[in-house]
């Protein structure tokens, strides 16, 4: 095949990326938009198969079969409350690929010019440092790493240090070709990767998650650069762009920056809520209570949080209001931005559940509603529907977008135990005359509530 | 291809992402971040480039590339396959008396 047609095959692949990224704008187009994507990948496969340079089949046909195998298998088993942890570990594997491609273009041609150093540096640092970053955010989502923030003393300073080394070994590679310069690179930049995402707390990871993508993303059109792709710098850009536009979007509904996400070591996980938090009197909810309240409702919005998620309740909460629909209550859903672990997250449980796209309404779509709403049911919410973000300069969330729910006619709250959120702050929310608090598990609560709707 | 016009492809590409990008709305944030994260896996081409080269350290790191941005492609387009399967119908009823 020659240079020129490869060339615009390439450029077909990367089009067909576009189009497909273009079509997710919308649920209905989003399926066939992921299939032009897949589409395109298989040209770029192709044409690269067809390219003369390969010598030797048998290690791709092999690479192939082990991926392929692997990557279909862990598609298919992963539940969906897993998609987070699995879309990490994806991540991690494209960046060490990256890295691992720009590290062997390096043993074989050394670094004949300053710009091939540089770019593979930067393609080895990104990639393998997304590559542990990603496992370690896997580990944690996983259960298997504790979700808060871990941290010794002086680590800011170790960090600092170490990112200067990785600097350093890339300029040490580039003056004098040095193949062990390569290697401390890589062993430099896969420890920082580990360094800088365990003190990252549970509550953070959507955007980490998020980051993390935009870095596979960049390290991806880096190793474009090394060998001279376009087809990779372009799909590189597109994937950073795309992950640091959610980047963005997750430290906003945070009311966060980026830095101070990367950097503060904020929050703990559920297990460990500070202590010494609450006061006031909360009005206690039994089952039929709520169920009542529920059921005579002209309209219900159901606030869906992390708790949810985490007791994997999306089908109990579907069963409720499936219930409450057919008594002719008017039941809609408000996702706030960071209400799963990972963007967008809740949204794929409740359309696992099969919870109609029409009833899940975000943030800016469903605020203005909530004073014309008879109740709001929060299930496992605290932070994204404290009011002190709104109303209470001096509290340390102030600013960040929330669900309004206290200004609903009333509120039913599903949550565990008092104990603060994330954020370790306490929520008025709790302690006002229109609120009905139910402490139990969000499943169990959604579960009692349906059996007790269908009775009343 | 001189580090120039790489450059200033990146940057076009760029603005291109950001431009689709801010379309796609929240409620298919997950699947848009498995669907990009599959796209990224076009590391692939380097890593079939540098398996096919014939030398034994090329030979360890290019299968070990196939191995991990095969995993990163195929992967990360079927989940997202599967996440959107579940969107795009409209289904209730039907599909639920058929489960």
């Amino acid at each position: 095949m020659s240079d020129a047609a490869s060339t615009l095959l390439y450029l077909a692949a990367a089009t067909l990326f576009i189009l497909g990224l273009k079509r997710l704008s919308s649920p209905l187009t989003a399926r066939s938009g992921n299939l032009m994507g897949a589409v395109g990948m298989l040209i770029a496969i192709v044409v690269t198969l067809l390219r003369s340079g390969i010598v030797d089949y048998t290690l791709i046909v092999a690479g192939f079969l082990v991926g392929g195998t692997a990557g279909t298998i862990l598609a298919r088993r992963v539940a969906m409350t897993g998609i987070p942890q699995l879309v990490a570990a994806f991540n991690g594997f494209g960046g060490a690929a990256s890295g691992m491609v720009a590290a062997a273009e390096f043993l074989a041609n050394g670094s004949s010019t300053a710009e091939t150093a540089v770019t593979v540096t930067l393609s080895c640092a990104l990639g393998i440092a997304t590559f542990t970053g990603s496992f370690v955010a896997f580990g944690k989502l996983q259960g298997l790493i504790p979700g808060r923030p871990l941290l010794f003393r002086g680590q800011m300073v170790f960090d600092s240090a170490l990112a200067v080394s990785v600097v350093g070994s890339g300029v040490w590679m580039a003056a004098s070709g040095n193949r062990g310069a390569l290697w401390l690179l890589i062993a430099l930049a896969a420890l920082l990767g580990v360094t800088r995402t365990l003190p990252i707390g549970g509550a953070d990871m959507p955007v980490i998650v998020a980051f993390l993508n935009s870095m596979s993303g960049l390290a991806a059109a880096s190793t474009g650069f090394v060998i001279g792709s376009e087809a990779l710098i372009i799909s590189g850009a597109l994937v950073g762009a795309s992950g640091l536009v959610l980047t963005a979007i997750m430290s906003r509904a945070m009311n966060r920056s980026l830095a101070n996400v990367l950097f503060a070591a904020f929050g703990g996980d559920e297990e460990a809520p500070p202590e010494g938090i609450g006061g006031g009197p909360v009005r206690r909810a039994t089952v039929d209570d709520a169920a009542v309240t529920l059921a005579y409702a002209r309209s219900v919005i159901v606030v869906p949080g992390y708790g949810l998620a985490v007791s994997q309740a999306q089908y109990s909460a579907r069963d409720l209001t499936d219930r409450l629909a057919a008594r002719g209550v008017e039941v809609r859903y408000a996702i706030h931005p960071v209400a799963g672990r990972m963007p967008g997250h809740m949204n794929v449980l409740l359309a696992e559940a099969d919870v109609a796209y029409e009833q899940l309404l975000d943030l800016d779509e469903i605020n203005d509603d909530f004073p014309r709403t008879d109740v709001a049911l929060v299930v496992g919410a605290n932070d994204v529907v404290n009011p002190s973000a709104r109303d209470d300069p001096a509290s340390p969330i102030y600013g960040m977008p929330i669900l309004d729910v206290d200004r609903a006619g009333a509120v039913i709250v599903v949550k565990r135990s008092l104990s603060p959120g994330f954020a370790g702050i306490d929520n008025p929310l709790f302690y006002r005359d229109t609120t009905l608090m139910m402490f139990s598990d969000a499943k169990a609560a959604l579960e009692d509530l349906a059996g007790a709707v269908q009775t009343v | 291809m001189t580090l120039a016009v790489g450059i200033t492809v990146f940057v076009l590409a760029a603005f291109v992402g950001f431009e689709v990008i801010t379309k796609v709305p929240p409620q298919l944030h997950t699947p848009l971040m498995s669907g990009s994260n599959a796209i990224s896996g076009i590391t692939l081409v380097g890593a079939l480039l540098v398996a096919g080269r014939g030398d034994v350290l090329s030979a360890i790191l290019g299968f070990l590339a196939v191995t991990f941005a095969t995993i990163n492609v195929v992967g990360g387009f079927l989940v997202t396959d599967r996440m959107l399967e579940m969107f795009g119908t409209r289904r209730r009823v039907s599909r639920r008396r058929g489960s």
